[in-house]
Parts: C-alpha cells; sequence; structure tokens
C-alpha cells in the first residue's frame, strides 16, 4: 500500500555528525558488504573491473567545500563570526558529507509508486521497497530530492537503504550489533542509529544539543534523519598565519669567533 | 532528467491517441459526427492503436515489464497508478462505439448508446492525458515540471496532435468527394479548431519557457547540506569517480546547453509547418491529403522534440550534491 500509514511514535533514523566524519568511506562500503548478501541483496554492480564500473550503493560520501561569508574587508559577519566561531580570514573548510536514505516522514517516493513496492512500515517509520512487486518504472528514484533510491539494472528494481532492518531487529546477533552496518563500521563514531521520535533517545539528545539540521527542509518531506553541523572552531584557529617576521641574530650571544665571523660576512 | 525513449513515445503516442479519441467521442457525445466506416471506425481504430502502442512503448521504460498489472493497484496515491486505471478503462467506450459503427447505425444523429460511448470515450481520454501530465507534475523535485503550465500543455498539444491525424484521416476519406471544398476533409469549423488549439498550445508552451526560465530556485546546495550556516558551499569532491544512476538519470545537460535552438525547431515543426500546411490547402483543396500527411509529419517531429525538451530540460534537486548551486 503505498498510501503512507498514519504517523508513528516511533521515527528510527539516522544521526550523522558531519564533524568527526572524516569521508573514509567505510560506512558506504560495511553497507554495500552487508546489503549485497543481506535479505535485500544482493547489490550487482554492472562492468565492475571495466571502462564503465557502474553499480547500486545505499551511501555515497560527498564532499563540500565551506567558504565563510566576508565582507569588502575580508571579515565574515560577526553574528556568523558568534555561533559558528568562524576566525576573521578563516580559510575555507572541507565537510564530508554521507548521504543515504533519511527515512522521511512524507516520504513522495512512496505515494507515486503504482504498484505498492514502496511503503512506509507503519511501527517504526523505515522506508522499504519490496523488490518482488517493483516494476522498475524508476519513478520512485525521480520524486526523493536525496538521490536516495538507485536503480539495478541488472535485477531490474529499485534498491535503497534499509536501515538495516535485517540487522537492527535480527535476535541471532547480540544487542550491541543490532544497529545499522554503516553505524558499526564507522571508525570516528561519526554515525548514530536510533529513534528520533523519542525525545529523550540518545539520538534525539544530541540533535537537540547539537542543533542538528534536516536536509531540504523547504521541499516538505519532512526527513527524519539529522545532520550535526561542524563544531565551532576556536577563536583564531585556522586564521590565516602571518607571514614570520625577518629572523633576527643577537651577535652578543654568539661566541668570540663566530662573532667574528658574523662581522667579517656582514661587511 | 534523461530523456527515454520509451517515454517519449508513450507520451508523445498515447497523447495523439487520446486526443483523437476525445475530438471523435465529443463529435459523437453532440451529435454532429458523420456516420460512416471512413468518417467514424477509421479515427477509432487509429486513435486505439496510437494509445495502444503508446502503453506498449511506455512498458519498455520498465525493468520487470511482466509485472506491469501490477501499476493498477495504488490509483489511491500514485498518478502513474491512475494513469493505468484509466487507460485501461478508456478501452471500454472505445470498444461499445466500435461495435455501434459496425452494426452500422445510419442517418441523421446518433442513437443514445453511441451518443453515452463518446461522451465517455472523451471524458477517459481527458483523464487519462490529465494523469499523464500529474505524473510529472506531482514532482517536487523537479521544479520545471512542477508548475501548472504541465496539464495544460499536455492536453493541448494531445488534443492538437489528435487534430492532425483526424484531419488526415478525413482528408482521405474525401478525397474523392464530389465537390471540391469536402477534399478538405474535414467542415472549415472544425479545421479553424484546430488550428486555434494549435496556436493555444504554441502560447502555453512559450509561457512554460518563460516560467521555467524565471522561476525562482526551489532549494540550493546550501539547503540540501544543512551548511548554508557557515557560508558557501560547493561541491569538493564526489563520492564516486565514475557515472552512477543518480548522474546518468537525472544529470542530463545536453539540451540546456541547445534549448534555444532546440525551442525554436520544436515551435517551427510542430506548428508554424502545419499551420502553412492548412494555409495551402485551403488554396489548393485538391492536395489536402498529401498536405494532411505533410503536416502531421512535421507536427509529430515537433512535438517529438518538445516533448524531448520537456525531459532534457528539467534539472532534479538531486544535482545539488553533484555540482549544482540553486535548482
Amino acid at each position: 500500500m503505498t498510501s503512507l500509514p498514519p504517523p508513528s511514535p516511533k521515527k528510527l533514523g539516522l544521526v550523522i555528525d558531519l564533524d568527526t566524519c572524516v569521508g573514509c568511506h567505510a560506512c558506504a562500503v560495511a553497507c554495500k558488504e552487508w546489503n549485497d548478501g543481506g535479505q535485500f541483496g544482493p547489490l550487482p554492480d554492472e562492468d565492475a573491473y571495466g571502462a564503465e564500473p557502474l553499480g547500486v550503493w545505499f551511501n555515497r560520501v560527498h564532499s563540500f567545500e565551506v567558504q565563510p561569508r566576508r565582507d569588502a574587508a575580508g571579515n565574515g559577519p560577526l553574528q556568523q563570526l558568534a555561533k559558528t566561531g568562524f576566525a576573521e580570514n578563516a580559510p575555507a573548510m572541507t565537510v564530508h558529507f554521507p548521504r543515504s536514505c533519511l527515512h522521511c516522514e512524507k516520504p513522495d517516493c512512496v505515494t507515486v509508486c503504482p504498484t505498492g513496492a514502496s511503503y512506509k512500515r507503519a511501527e517504526d517509520g523505515i522506508v522499504l521497497v519490496d523488490e518482488d512487486k517493483c516494476i522498475g518504472c524508476k519513478l520512485c528514484s525521480w520524486a526523493c530530492p536525496y538521490g536516495a533510491r538507485e536503480y539495478s539494472e541488472k535485477r531490474g528494481v529499485m534498491q535503497k537503504c534499509t536501515l538495516c532492518v535485517d540487522r537492527i531487529y535480527n535476535e541471532s546477533f547480540a544487542e550491541s550489533e543490532r544497529q545499522p552496518a554503516c553505524v558499526m563500521a564507522c571508525p570516528t563514531r561519526a554515525r548514530h542509529f536510533g529513534d528520533l521520535g523519542d525525545a529523550d533517545s540518545a539520538v534525539s539528545r544530541l540533535v537537540a544539543e547539537r542543533d542538528g539540521v534536516a536536509l531540504m527542509p523547504e521541499l516538505g518531506y519532512a526527513p527524519v534523519n539529522r545532520y550535526l553541523p561542524p563544531r565551532p572552531r576556536r577563536a583564531g584557529c585556522g586564521a590565516a598565519t602571518p607571514e614570520p617576521a625577518a629572523e633576527t641574530l643577537d651577535p652578543s650571544q654568539l661566541s668570540p669567533l663566530l662573532r667574528w665571523v658574523d662581522k667579517l660576512l656582514s661587511r | 532528467m534523461h530523456p527515454a525513449l520509451s517515454v517519449l513515445f508513450f507520451t508523445t503516442l498515447s497523447g495523439a491517441g487520446y486526443g483523437l479519441l476525445g475530438l471523435l467521442g465529443a463529435g459523437v457525445a453532440a451529435g454532429l459526427w458523420p456516420h460512416g466506416l471512413w468518417q467514424t471506425g477509421a479515427p477509432l481504430l487509429a486513435g486505439t492503436v496510437l494509445v495502444s502502442v503508446g502503453l506498449f512503448a511506455s512498458t519498455a521504460h520498465l525493468g520487470q515489464p511482466r509485472r506491469a498489472w501490477r501499476a493498477f493497484s495504488q490509483w489511491r496515491s500514485s498518478w502513474l497508478s491512475r494513469e493505468g486505471v484509466a487507460a485501461v478503462l478508456t478501452y471500454l467506450p472505445a470498444l461499445v462505439l466500435g461495435i455501434s459503427v459496425l452494426s452500422g447505425t445510419s442517418g441523421a444523429g446518433w442513437p443514445l448508446l453511441p451518443r453515452v460511448a463518446g461522451a465517455l470515450l472523451a471524458l477517459g481520454a481527458l483523464v487519462t492525458v490529465f494523469c499523464t501530465a500529474r505524473i510529472y507534475s506531482s514532482l517536487r523535485t523537479i521544479p520545471a515540471w512542477h508548475n501548472g503550465w504541465v496539464a495544460p500543455a499536455y492536453l493541448l498539444l494531445g488534443a492538437y496532435s489528435g487534430g492532425l491525424w483526424l484531419w488526415l484521416l478525413a482528408a482521405l476519406a474525401g478525397r474523392d468527394a464530389a465537390q471540391d471544398w469536402q477534399r478538405l476533409g474535414l467542415a472549415p469549423w472544425l479545421l479553424a479548431a484546430i488550428v486555434a488549439v494549435a496556436m493555444l498550445a504554441a502560447l502555453i508552451k512559450l509561457l512554460y519557457w518563460r516560467h521555467i526560465d524565471g522561476a525562482a530556485p526551489r532549494a540550493s546546495v546550501e539547503s540540501a547540506t544543512g551548511l548554508g550556516r557557515f557560508g558557501e558551499v560547493a561541491a569538493f569532491e564526489r563520492p564516486h569517480t565514475e557515472q552512477n544512476y543518480l548522474t546518468r538519470e537525472m544529470g542530463f545537460v545536453l539540451a540546456r546547453r541547445h534549448a534555444a535552438k532546440l525551442r525554436a525547431l520544436s515551435l517551427a515543426l510542430g506548428f508554424a509547418a502545419p499551420l502553412a500546411c492548412v494555409v495551402v490547402a485551403l488554396a489548393f483543396l485538391t492536395l489536402s491529403p498529401a498536405l494532411a500527411l505533410l503536416a502531421l509529419l512535421l507536427g509529430s517531429i515537433g512535438i517529438f522534440v518538445e516533448r524531448w525538451l520537456f525531459f532534457a530540460e528539467a534539472r532534479h534537486v538531486v544535482n545539488l550534491y553533484y555540482g549544482a548551486r540553486r535548482i
């Protein structure tokens, strides 16, 4: 059924820390590995070692450059400095940005599906594709602003992040491992999994503490996942270092021999 | 957006077919349509074939065409599903009208049953083309489609291209007519109406292009990354060195580079050339069938270019993650 279920109190999702993400792609690789063999796999590649490799990934890690806004004198606005801690004349910042399904509360990718293959789970809000019903019309990928869905040319169906639904409820795993593969793999703990519908959950508190943001809220998809912005830089940190002053030499500190050499060479 | 041939053929052919069926159905419902196999049967058959070929072409866009029947199930939420349901339902009045044409009613006017079937056929054609347009115009991710110009353009272009088919069939039917003016095929007022629809459709396309060229962006790379509070954001490195599904399907650049030329081409072939054919046909009535064929061929090419542009010019907001700054 591609009509949306009534909003559930439980909203499982990810919180991704852009401050600590180092752009290592471990999440993307771990995701590919798990889901290739998991319940929603395989994730086949085409021409994997050829001239034009192509394949389905549920997770893509971009890198963006952020240039602080400056006035004519080269200074950023003061309010901005107070909020972001960007020092005056700070150089640009590189932000690594993992992109995956945001398990939106109002996912058009679900409602446009003509077959009922795309659905949002009533119990926890996870957005899934039933690959046995998918006709591969690709309309859901057109309806997603976040590029979360990738079509498998080999399988003829649409595939997407499952929030590792085959891990997080998997009772054959130890409690601590019932987390998405990307979260488990992240070496800097930049990815957090939990219930964003519960204001007291660890992830919700993290979002409140760090002023987490939703992506493209203006489009009205009400994404569940949140991104934690980079932490304020220390004042002065990263400011363009001044040119080092010319070296000074105090001849009185030198030994008599070197003082004579200095005197001789300075002529 | 990548302009897939299957979708281009689907929207243009089924648009023309439903345009033809819609005109025929409306004419029969009003009781104005002439009787006869050539006059009623030929447009009915041609319209049904065009629609069927278009719908069949659309299944070529599917990864799993054998499961296409599933697409009739989600009409409550999906415009694609509604389009499928409306398309299939429209075959029913076409069938009823076909049977009553074959059973050979004659004389002035039409009995009640074919008139009701004609009305339902016209309604079905209208609803189906509207649903086709809404598949695209409902997508908030593609500002060039998510606007009020798309549905009128689809409906008018469907009626217009159906009108070109109608003229050809009528001109062929009237090629041996006793009087010269009958060789034009259509009643002058009907031909004038088709010309008026063509001009209105061209006007709507011009306004559509003006709209998409001047519309304020819906989203920015800053909002797409949530990093706008820090300053200006620019893509620095892609996640992959090769293309992926998203960049292939949604990152189509060629059309926007040549948009002005292609728009002019679609207007010239799609509208100006067929209208010139109408004018020449009025002067040389006996040439009507050849001119109607020429008008249909050139008009169809023009509308195909228009539809290609409709897809190829449209930018998807996912490109904000791949180097675009505002969409």
